[in-house]
């Protein structure tokens, strides 16, 4: 493997070279080719006939060829497809920006249909005026725009118990990251008035949820006030049902329970409500027994998306993309590091633009792959200065009945024939 | 608040000073009414503030329970199949598979009561009078031991009830025992190489797929022998059916499935098995605990067939009242003709 690490970052002739070497082996691409290519010399089809008139299809979805690239749940999981989850393909997608229609659901009382004129949001509790606001009021505020990841805390979950699912989509699909547009929780809150609230030092808001499960989560009021938002809008268009349409609220940087969907009520407190969200579920249980609460935030975690067991190299040896993401509860992300050999090694990928606070990164690294086995390993840095950790350094703090927030380093073992698999190393 | 991170904490104060509390308002929206407040915020505080008038003891509370609960609960909260467990697991949080329940985990009595008055049951939330809130978690409490069998809950009572593991929990404390320590940016060198796999990948292909496939079909039994068929079945029936239409209802049937079962070697599960229900008289499947009205419903004659499991099936609910069937109902008629037909191929 220190062959091919030494390689990356040569002179272009070098990766120039070895690719026609690669190319002649195959007898592929930069390699003179025997036979014409009659996609290029003879006249096909769709060069000469028509194709689809505007309108064929109002809204368009994917073209058939990529029908693969779907949300997928694991059906013994959960006790029923209305409490439950499914992922992301983060194998199959590049960018930063997760299209809707396969950013990953969790409901827990199934995806509701509420109309935009049956919407009602409250604000209650400790302010100057309790007032109800309809979906038009709330597009007549000051509104923002901005981009943001939401992580399941039980992202990556089962892999505390060591190497579960074989698939980024399975062990890190529970992500998504959209640009969210609405109106800032401050804006909402002031409108009421806080002045009955007091000193706010210690008060807390509870927000909660229409569907059947009235999910409620409390968040100290700091967090409210500073960066939280009630977002309509996604990716440029309406939110979709199972995103919480017409309305949800955005909590940056904190685990998507407190997202909540479908977002009916805002209540300002003097003491948080212990719902059962934030003591029987979304706690974690240490060695001794003991478990932590009010862990809200996502640490810097990252995932090579592919290769990926999802995602095999199929090319054979020469250049190779290194592709995954990489993400911060804790501010922007400002580097990620990749190992070709389990962690003994590691060199710095490339970051496709710099980090955004509480956004998706995406990074690359570029490789001659000379076709022999990699242990792949991502790891993610944030502007706090934290590293993130391996399951091993996780295990000695938290034991292994935790569930939730497993921000761990992910092992891909690809063999010689560019199979990954899930694995993890000494 | 102790445990609020540091970075943020300091934003947020900054913020908080940068802005005054007051800004200026735009005057949208309108007053809520007391009614209204009233009707949505139904928070209960875990030292029992915000608690509705009313009472349940714990032997009206096995009652309810078994009608509206036991179905996915088990009637002693022991649960059934991956449906939550809300009894047992004392002592196990440190083990390597705690058992978490209402009596081994949760903190605080107000979140039983907040959950069953606003959230169960699953598919019928707010259903509940207050009474039969307070019955169901007097009767959680006394299946985890925790209060005897002539407790009565009520607001006046709720502070009696000692939770377990109310002090069995600590706030976020990463800054402190993790955040230091992960702080190294090793680049080589960092531990010996070359690794070696410890752990290989559990479930190795799709994860849907099911792992034992190829097992199930060597071990079954041969299927040519007619006499190989369960004992009590009934005479073979032949319904006529659209394939096409059923396949389609075998996707609507997801919705079902947690409940139900069909198929070969199929068998009760939290409903009864739906081998053979087309043409079935209600209630009729043996060792199925039925609810009374879906017993009475039988004897007085009702037959699964077209009609009758439409009606029911759109909303189970109002079709028989009392009924266990916690299912909000198939919306679409297309869903209902498809489920039928699905059901009509596994009655023949």
């Amino acid at each position: 493997m220190s062959d091919s690490s030494t390689k990356t970052g040569a002179s272009r002739r070098a990766f120039l070279k070895g690719a026609a070497a690669t190319g002649a082996a195959l007898g592929a691409a930069g390699a003179a080719r025997a036979e014409d290519d009659p996609l290029i010399t003879e006249v096909q089809d769709w060069a000469s006939g028509f194709g689809d008139g505007v309108d064929a299809t109002p809204y368009g979805l994917p073209i058939e060829y990529e029908d693969d690239v779907v949300r997928r749940t694991v059906e013994w999981l959960t006790a029923d497809t209305i409490s439950s989850i499914n992922f992301t393909p983060i194998h199959a997608l590049d960018g930063t920006i997760t299209p809707q229609g396969c950013a990953f659901e969790r409901h827990h009382s199934g995806a509701i249909s509420l109309r935009k004129e049956d919407y009602r949001l409250m604000i209650n509790g400790l302010v100057d005026t309790p007032l109800v606001f309809s979906y038009q009021d709330l597009e007549r505020f000051p509104r923002v725009t901005r981009t943001f990841f939401l992580e399941c805390a039980a992202n990556t979950g089962m892999e505390w118990a060591g190497a579960q699912l074989n698939g980024a989509q399975y062990t890190h699909g529970m992500i998504h990251n959209m640009e969210y547009t609405g109106v800032t929780l401050r804006t909402l809150l002031e409108e009421a008035g806080l002045t009955a609230a007091g000193d706010l030092a210690g008060k807390w808001v509870y927000v909660e949820g229409a569907d059947a499960s009235s999910n409620g989560r409390s968040i100290p009021i700091e967090k409210a006030l500073d960066d939280c938002m009630v977002a309509f809008k996604a990716n440029g268009e309406a939110l979709r049902m199972e995103h919480g349409y017409p309305v949800r609220l955005v909590v940056p940087g904190w685990e998507g329970n407190m997202w909540v969907k479908w977002l009916r009520r805002i209540e300002v407190m003097d003491k948080p409500v212990e719902s059962r969200e934030e003591t029987s579920k979304y706690t974690d249980t240490l060695a001794d027994g003991t478990s932590r609460k009010w862990t809200w935030t996502m640490d810097a975690k990252s995932i090579i998306t592919s290769p990926s067991p999802q995602m095999p190299i199929t090319h054979g040896k020469g250049p190779l993309v290194i592709t995954g993401l990489a993400w911060s509860g804790n501010g922007a992300i400002t580097a990620v590091d990749v190992s070709l050999d389990g962690g003994v090694t590691w060199q710095e990928a490339r970051l496709a633009e710099p980090g955004k606070p509480m956004a998706l990164s995406r990074f690359y690294l570029d490789i001659d792959w000379d076709g022999s086995e990699m242990f792949l390993q991502s790891r993610a840095m944030d502007a706090s200065g934290y590293v993130q950790p391996t399951k091993a350094q996780l295990r000695d703090v938290r034991g292994l009945n935790s569930i939730y927030h497993n921000n761990g380093i992910q092992t891909w073992h690809v063999n010689a024939n560019g199979e990954a698999n899930n694995v993890e190393v000494s | 608040m102790s445990k609020f991170p540091k970075f943020l904490m300091a934003t947020a104060v900054a913020t908080l000073t940068a802005a005054p509390a007051i800004a200026e308002k735009l005057g949208l929206g309108r007053a809520a009414t007391d009614g209204e407040v009233a009707a949505w915020n139904l928070d209960v505080f875990p030292d029992g503030s915000n608690l509705p008038e009313g009472s349940g003891d714990v032997l009206t509370g096995e009652t309810v329970f078994s009608e509206n609960c036991a179905s996915c609960h088990g009637e002693f909260a022991e649960g059934v199949d991956n449906w939550p467990k809300l009894a047992g697991g004392d002592g196990s949080l440190a083990d390597e598979d705690p058992l978490k329940t209402v009596g081994s985990y949760w903190p605080y009595l107000s979140t039983t009561f907040d959950y069953v008055r606003r959230s169960m049951p699953f598919g019928s939330a707010q259903t509940l009078s207050d009474d039969d809130v307070y019955a169901i978690v007097a009767y959680i409490l006394y299946s985890n031991y925790l209060v005897d069998e002539d407790f009565t809950l009520s607001k006046d009572t709720f502070l009696e009830v000692e939770m377990p593991n109310a002090d069995g929990f600590i706030v976020d404390d990463r800054a402190e025992t993790e955040y230091g320590s992960f702080t190294n940016r090793c680049m080589s060198d960092c531990k010996p190489g070359p690794v070696e796999i410890t752990r290989n990948v559990v479930f190795k292909g799709d994860p849907n797929a099911g792992a034992d496939a190829d097992e199930v079909q060597t071990t079954a039994p041969a299927t040519t022998d007619e006499a190989a068929a369960p004992a009590g079945d009934e005479a073979p029936k032949a319904v006529a059916f659209d394939a096409d239409l059923a396949e389609k209802g075998e996707k609507v049937f997801k919705k079902c499935k947690a409940c139900h079962k069909v198929g070969e070697g199929a068998q009760n599960g939290v409903g009864p098995v739906l081998n053979g229900v087309w043409e079935r008289t209600a209630g009729a499947v043996d060792g199925f605990k039925y609810s009374k009205p879906m017993m009475a419903a039988g004897e007085g004659g009702l037959v699964w067939d077209t009609e009758s499991l439409s009606g029911y099936l759109a909303n189970p609910r109002n079709y028989l009242k009392g009924n266990k069937m916690t299912f909000a109902g198939l919306k679409k008629e297309a869903d209902i003709e498809a489920v039928l037909e699905f059901l009509k191929s596994h009655s023949q």
